[in-house]
Parts: C-alpha cells; sequence; structure tokens
C-alpha cells in the first residue's frame, strides 16, 4: 500500500506526460467511475459497512459528486488513504478527488499545489484520554505520551500547543487510525489527540466508551473538505458547487423523501435553477440539466447526510455545532444559486 | 602458421560494425549505451515537465525550514524548532542505531545457530532448524509487528508502578514492581534503565551543532590509555618469559592497570547512576528506550540472523572433514577445532554472502515505520515529505542516503574481506 503509492509518485512523476493537466471531467466521464480518496476507515465518516458498501458523511459528499457527473451514486471506486499518503495519492492522480477529514491550511493550499474547495465540517483539535486517568485539562498532560498521527495537521498543533504552555510530552507517531487506537486502548499512551470529530467516532466504536472522556481543550481551527488538484477549475467548480448544492437543499427544505414533489410543484426560482428546471446551469459545468439534483437525491441534504452519519440519533452523536446552517447560528453557508 | 596468420589486408568498411565479429560486441555496447542514455534523458525530461504542468520545481530549501514536528528518539538534540534537514540526521541516526546492534546481534545469533545447527546432539540441531525455517518463512514486517504487540500488550502501563502514601499505609503492594533492586521498569511503552550521570562533568563543547561530550572523551581515552599500558605490560612479561624462563606474576598489575584509573576519574567526575522514578505519567529520569526500538533490534536480529546461521552452516559445510580429522588427530577437542581451525577457514566463504545480510538488515529498518519508530523513513521519507509536499526531493535524497550507507558497509566489509582472505606466501 504504502510502497504503491511511493512507487507511484515516481512512475507518474517520471512516466505519464501531463496527468495534473485540466480535464479531471472528461477523464471521470470517460471513466464511468469516479475514484474518490478515501479514510483507512474511521466510522461515521468514511468506512466500509459489513456489505462492504462505503458509507459516511465524507463518503456521501463523494456520492453526491459521482450522482452529479455521472448520474450513479454507485459509479464510485474509494481508495483509502492514510495521513502520510492521501495528497501524493491525489497529486498523482491516483484518485480525482479526496474526501477524508483533511484540514484547509495555507502550505497545503499553496505549497502541496492542492485546491481546498469547501468545508464540509468545521472542526477543532481536542484530546481524549481514559476517564480512570484523572485529567479533566489538557494543560494537566504535562509528561504524559500522546498518540498522534503522522502527516496530519495535528501533529504539528500538538507540539505547538505544548511548547506555547510550556510543559513537555512524548509522542507516540503513528500511521492510522485504527494504530492509534489500539496503542491508546493498550495504555501505551495517555492521550489521543486528532479533530475533535475523529475522536468522537473512535470513541463511538470503543466497547467502553464510557470510560474515555474528550477533555475540553479545542487547540486549533480544523476546516475539513474536500480536495482537489490546483489548475483543474472547472473540477473544483464541480465538487463546489455540488457542496452547496447540498447546503441550499437544506436551507430550501429539499429533502431526499420530497425532491420529486419539490421538482414537479416549486416557483421558487433558485430552486428551479438548482434542479435544472429553468435555465442551464448544469451545462456552465459540463454537465447534465439535472446534475444537482441528481446530487440531493442520492443521500440528502446536508443536514439529512449530517444526521444520517454522525448527528446526534447516531453512536458519535454530533451536534451540529459550528456545522449548523448560517440561518441557525452555523457557519455553514452558501453563496447564491444563480 | 604463418599463412594462417596473414589474413588478407581489408580497409575498414561500415557493414564491418555488424558482421565482423571483432567489432560487432563494441557496436553493440554502443548502441545499448546510446540508448540507456536516451531513456535517462527522456525520465528525467519528463519529469521536469511533469512537474512544472504542477506547478512544481526541484527544490530543496525546505531542508532548512523550521520541521515542527517532535521526535521521541533523539540521538543529538532536537526540537520542533529544528529544520527539516536536522530532522533527516536525527532519523539518520535512529536507522543507523538500530542497523548497527541489528548486525551486532543478528552476527552473534547467526553464528551460535549455524553451528549448533551441525551439532550432533539431535535436539539440538533440530530445535536450531525450527528456529531458522520460522523466522527464513514469515514476512519481517510481521515479526516486528508481532514482538511489538507482545511488549505493549503484556507489559503493565506505568501507573501501575505507582506506589501512593496510603498504599504503603496499607501495606498493598503496587500492581507492578521494577527489577533489580528497584532500577528496571518494562512498561508497555519502553524499557527505563538507570543512566550514568557526573556530578561534575566536564561539559561539552559543540562540533557543527554536535554537542560533544567531552567527560565522555576523556574516559574513553583512559580506558585506551589503559589497555595500551596492559599490553606494553604483557610485553615485557613474555619478553622477561623469553630471556629467563620464569613468567612473572602480572594478573593483578593488569587488572590493576585495566581498572584504576577509569575508576579514579570517574570518582573525580562524581560518576553515580541516576535511578528511573515514576513521575507524573510516565518514568522520569533514567534512560527509557521505547519498545519499538527494542522490538525493531529484536526481530531484526532474529531475523536476519536466521539467513546469517545458513550462511554460517554453508561455510563451515565447505571446509573438508579432512581439516578436523587432522585437528582431532592431533588431539585437539571439538570446542577449539572449531573455533581455531574451521570458523577461521570459513570466514572466506561466510563473509562475500554476510555482506549482503547486513545490506538487508539496514535497508530493513525502514519497515520500523510500522511500530512508529521514526527513522530516516519515517522522519525524511515520512513526516517531512507530507508536510512540505516534496515528494521527489524527500524519496530521491533518502535513496541517495540508503545507496551512501549500503556502499559504505559493503567497502568495510570488503576491507575485511581481504584481510582474511587466504594469504599465499
Ligand atoms: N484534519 C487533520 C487530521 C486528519 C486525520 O488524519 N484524521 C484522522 C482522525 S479524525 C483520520 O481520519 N483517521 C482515519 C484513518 O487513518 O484512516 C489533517 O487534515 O491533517
Amino acid at each position: 500500500m504504502k510502497k504503491s503509492v511511493f512507487l507511484g509518485t515516481l512512475a507518474a512523476t517520471t512516466m505519464i506526460a501531463g496527468v495534473a493537466a485540466a480535464g479531471t471531467l472528461d477523464d471521470v466521464k470517460a471513466r464511468g467511475e469516479l475514484i474518490c480518496g478515501s479514510n483507512t476507515g474511521l466510522t461515521g465518516f468514511g468506512a466500509p459497512d459489513a456489505n462492504g458498501n462505503w458509507v459516511g458523511f465524507d463518503v456521501a459528499l463523494c456520492r453526491a459528486v459521482a450522482a452529479a457527473v455521472l448520474g450513479d451514486q454507485n459509479k464510485v471506486k474509494f481508495v483509502p488513504t492514510t495521513g502520510e499518503t492521501r495528497f501524493t495519492a491525489l497529486a498523482s492522480g491516483e484518485v480525482d478527488i479526496l474526501v477524508r477529514n483533511s484540514t484547509w491550511t495555507y502550505s497545503r493550499d499553496n505549497d502541496l499545489k492542492l485546491d481546498f474547495v469547501a468545508v464540509n465540517y468545521y472542526d477543532g483539535q481536542g484530546f481524549m484520554v481514559k476517564k480512570d486517568l484523572g485529567v479533566s485539562s489538557a494543560k494537566e498532560l504535562d509528561g504524559a505520551t500522546v498518540c498522534i498521527q503522522t502527516g496530519t495537521t495535528t501533529e504539528l498543533n500538538l507540539a505547538d500547543f505544548f511548547k506555547f504552555n510550556n510543559i513537555s510530552y512524548t509522542p507516540v507517531t503513528v500511521q492510522d487510525d485504527s494504530e492509534a487506537q489500539r496503542q491508546y486502548l493498550a495504555g501505551a499512551c495517555d492521550a489521543y489527540t486528532t479533530d475533535a470529530s475523529g475522536l468522537a467516532a473512535a470513541r463511538a466504536t470503543m466497547a467502553d466508551s464510557e470510560n474515555h472522556v474528550i477533555l475540553p481543550e479545542i487547540i486549533s481551527k480544523e476546516p475539513l473538505g474536500p480536495v482537489v488538484r490546483h489548475g483543474d477549475n472547472q473540477w473544483g467548480d464541480i465538487v463546489r458547487w455540488t457542496f452547496f448544492s447540498l447546503l441550499i437543499a437544506e436551507e430550501k427544505g429539499i429533502t431526499k423523501a420530497n425532491i420529486e414533489e419539490v421538482a414537479a410543484s416549486t416557483t421558487d426560482p433558485e430552486v428551479r435553477r438548482m434542479l435544472g428546471l429553468e435555465g442551464n446551469m448544469g451545462a456552465m459545468l459540463g454537465l447534465d440539466a439535472g446534475a444537482f439534483k441528481n446530487a440531493i437525491s442520492a443521500n440528502g441534504n446536508y443536514g439529512e447526510i449530517f444526521e444520517a452519519n454522525i448527528g446526534s440519533a447516531t453512536p458519535i452523536g454530533l451536534a451540529r455545532g459550528l456545522n449548523a446552517l448560517w440561518t441557525q447560528g452555523g457557519l455553514q453557508y452558501a453563496p447564491p444559486f444563480r | 602458421m604463418a599463412l594462417a596468420s596473414e589474413a588478407p589486408k581489408e580497409s575498414f568498411r561500415l557493414s564491418m560494425l555488424i558482421y565482423d565479429t571483432r567489432y560487432r560486441s563494441m557496436t553493440i555496447q554502443v548502441v545499448v549505451l546510446i540508448l540507456v542514455l536516451l531513456f535517462v534523458g527522456w525520465l528525467a525530461d519528463n519529469t521536469i515537465q511533469n512537474l512544472a504542468a504542477k506547478d512544481k520545481d526541484i527544490n530543496f530549501g525546505f531542508l532548512w525550514n523550521r520541521a515542527g514536528y517532535d521526535i521521541e528518539q533523539q540521538l543529538i538534540p532536537y526540537t520542533n524548532d529544528s529544520t527539516h534537514g536536522r530532522a533527516a540526521i536525527i532519523g539518520l541516526l535512529n536507522t543507523l542505531v538500530v542497523a548497527f546492534f541489528g548486525c551486532v546481534f543478528a552476527t552473534i545469533i547467526g553464528v551460535f545457530v549455524g553451528v549448533l545447527r551441525l551439532s550432533n546432539n539431535w535436539l539440538v540441531s533440530r530445535l536450531m532448524t525450527v528456529y531458522v525455517e520460522a523466522f527464513r518463512n514469515v514476512p519481517l514486517l510481521l515479526w516486528i509487528i508481532l514482538v511489538f504487540v507482545v511488549m505493549s500488550e503484556t507489559r503493565p502501563q506505568p501507573r501501575d508502578f505507582r506506589v501512593t502514601d496510603e498504599m504503603i499505609a496499607s501495606g498493598t503492594e503496587p500492581a507492578a514492581k521494577m527489577w533489580f533492586w528497584d532500577s528496571v521498569a518494562v512498561t508497555n511503552r519502553g524499557t527505563d534503565l538507570p543512566a550514568p550521570v557526573l556530578d561534575r562533568g566536564l561539559g561539552s563543547i559543540d562540533i557543527g551543532s554536535v554537542p560533544v561530550n567531552l567527560s565522555v572523551l576523556l574516559t574513553l581515552a583512559v580506558i585506551v590509555a589503559s589497555v595500551l599500558a596492559n599490553r606494553a605490560l604483557l610485553r615485557r612479561a613474555r619478553a622477561i618469559q623469553e630471556e629467563t624462563g620464569e613468567r612473572p606474576v602480572t594478573w593483578w598489575k593488569s587488572l590493576a592497570i585495566l581498572f584504576l584509573p577509569t575508576i579514579a576519574l570517574l570518582m573525580a567526575l562524581g560518576f553515580h547512576l541516576d535511578y528511573p522514578v515514576f513521575k507524573g505519567f510516565n518514568f522520569q529520569g533514567g534512560i527509557s528506550v521505547m519498545h519499538s526500538f527494542t522490538a525493531l533490534v529484536i526481530a531484526l536480529s532474529l531475523y536476519t540472523g536466521a539467513f546469517i546461521a545458513e550462511i554460517v552452516r554453508a561455510g563451515i559445510m565447505a571446509i573438508s572433514r579432512g581439516q578436523s580429522e587432522a585437528a582431532f588427530a592431533l588431539g585437539l577437542r571439538p570446542g577449539r577445532t572449531m573455533s581455531l581451525i574451521i570458523l577461521p577457514q570459513a570466514l572466506r566463504v561466510i563473509i562475500p554472502p554476510l555482506i549482503s545480510q547486513y545490506l538487508n538488515l539496514t535497508k530493513n529498518t525502514s519497515l520500523g515505520i510500522a511500530v512508529s519508530y521514526l527513522d530516516l523513513r519515517g522522519t525524511l521519507g515520512g513526516i517531512t515529505l507530507n508536510q512540505t509536499g516534496r515528494e521527489l526531493e524527500c524519496m530521491l535524497l533518502m535513496m541517495l542516503t540508503y545507496l551512501i550507507i549500503s556502499l559504505i558497509i559493503s567497502s568495510l566489509m570488503n576491507v575485511f574481506n581481504s584481510s582474511v582472505k587466504l594469504k599465499e606466501r
């Protein structure tokens, strides 16, 4: 897995002429399949279920893009990537889009030559410890051993946090979430730190989830979102507006269940434009008129996807918080569809 | 004879490049060389073009930027404010230290097992066969992970070692206890050992931002001087023996020369041991050896040891039986026959394949990332590569470094090989 990505990088940079050139849309259409870089397995965000179907909050966005572009949310292949391999996989053309709890930062945007096209989850980094450790604040972790995933922003934030607070720690740098959880549960580290959403997801899968607490400190901003290669603006716009269409759908009360009904009866001009009943918005991006309708029908609007995968009714139990619509005091806001 | 050598003198024609066997091999070599160069040139050109298409260049400037991440095991000082270049050096040193210990232990294991596999004792030789086959035939990565998981799952957590006042009052024992009179603790994270410390150390000087401990240097110098002095003593004793036929008693003088100066120096420097004690979350003080390191060394030496055992066995079997029979006829015991007659000759057969085992082991250290060991692959080829997005640069640097390490190892071993070579007089 590891080796193949590296060899892939070398091979891709040395042998294939012009992979990074524009035209991801054409490639995907010609292939008849979207290739989406996902988690190796993070319950609620992206993981195969018991039947091997990928499900999750991030996965649903990939499916919406596949529905918009190819008209079928099942025409997606999910490629598991670790924190370390994900950007190489995207840059080398191994995947068309990366939706994997990836934080939008300045250097990833500019140095790695990637484009973050939206924020589908506003997050921050937290710490999880076992309850019986008797720790109630991250600042009490002086001298603790902390498990951290390699190749992440969280690794850098962790160093900054401990330095800023003038306390020390021992890092245990692990490769993926499952190894981090194993070491944390085995007591090889006192604390596990990653995005707070990831901690909630990890805790939900632990057999004794009530024995673990997530500490109150959120030590960073982690705007997580879908990533595409730099330079293919059309493809970036497709992903961005697919995501926005899910937000607008929630704002306008369009759900997976009522979308046909709305399409038949609505008089709202923005909704009519978005669902392809009026004008030719899809064509501007090289898509069918019904592209965004397909995207919404796939797994419902943003709110539905949130509640079905990570919302308060699920074991992960995340509140909407910052991720509520702007109309409900959150940060999720889509520009007008016109 | 004279007629045959008198070939008709032809002038050179172009077709001779293909049809004349004198020139043909040269032609083929030149053509192949040109093709290879063209291919390499095409690869390089394509790389540059593809990078340009992605708006990237080849630039090693990132090595001087702040790394921003922490590394657990550091042989020279490093903080997250150090550069990516220094992080790479930390990783390189971690690679080398694992490779060094791995090679030493693998050799010891390999020689013992290789010899014992030829033992006449049925049980011993069968046990060694089982060991060799088990380790040779299971992938190394699995062994590394197995050893690591066993260590981290079976040992108690550091806080199980805690002794509180209430526990002393009520007389309850802690869940886990340290070994060797409370000096060594093996937790599920690592092994905490007493550390040698000096109260009146000589400090250190920085050579190229690597601090060099003067006390250690002085101690080493004293040890070397004692060994040299002891040699002189033994030489004198031999001279006297040859002259008078009577050897003076030297053992207590040797002991004194070898140990007293070092002990005196260490006392003068205020030497004592700093014992690890449990405080907060972990043991503080002493030396802490992470299980990732231990697991890597154990797995690498057991795995490579199995291959070396086979090489040693083959080397021994290559020595004709006549040699050992002759040695037995002279009355040498089997152990001495092995160490004085067989092994020195077998070395010549053993060393060339041994070199490739050392190279393998060194390169295999890059599997350490599986158990969170930050070696060159984990720092330069892992975190730095990922945080800077300089894949090509990092991969090239890493390949170059492994190449250089391997070349150094094999040239050192070649020197050794020529020194044990059959000397023809
Ligand atoms: N947001 C951070 C961290 C991303 C990350 O690695 N998240 C973890 C937990 S939230 C994850 O997805 N692990 C699953 C896996 O390793 O596949 C980043 O972009 O660097």
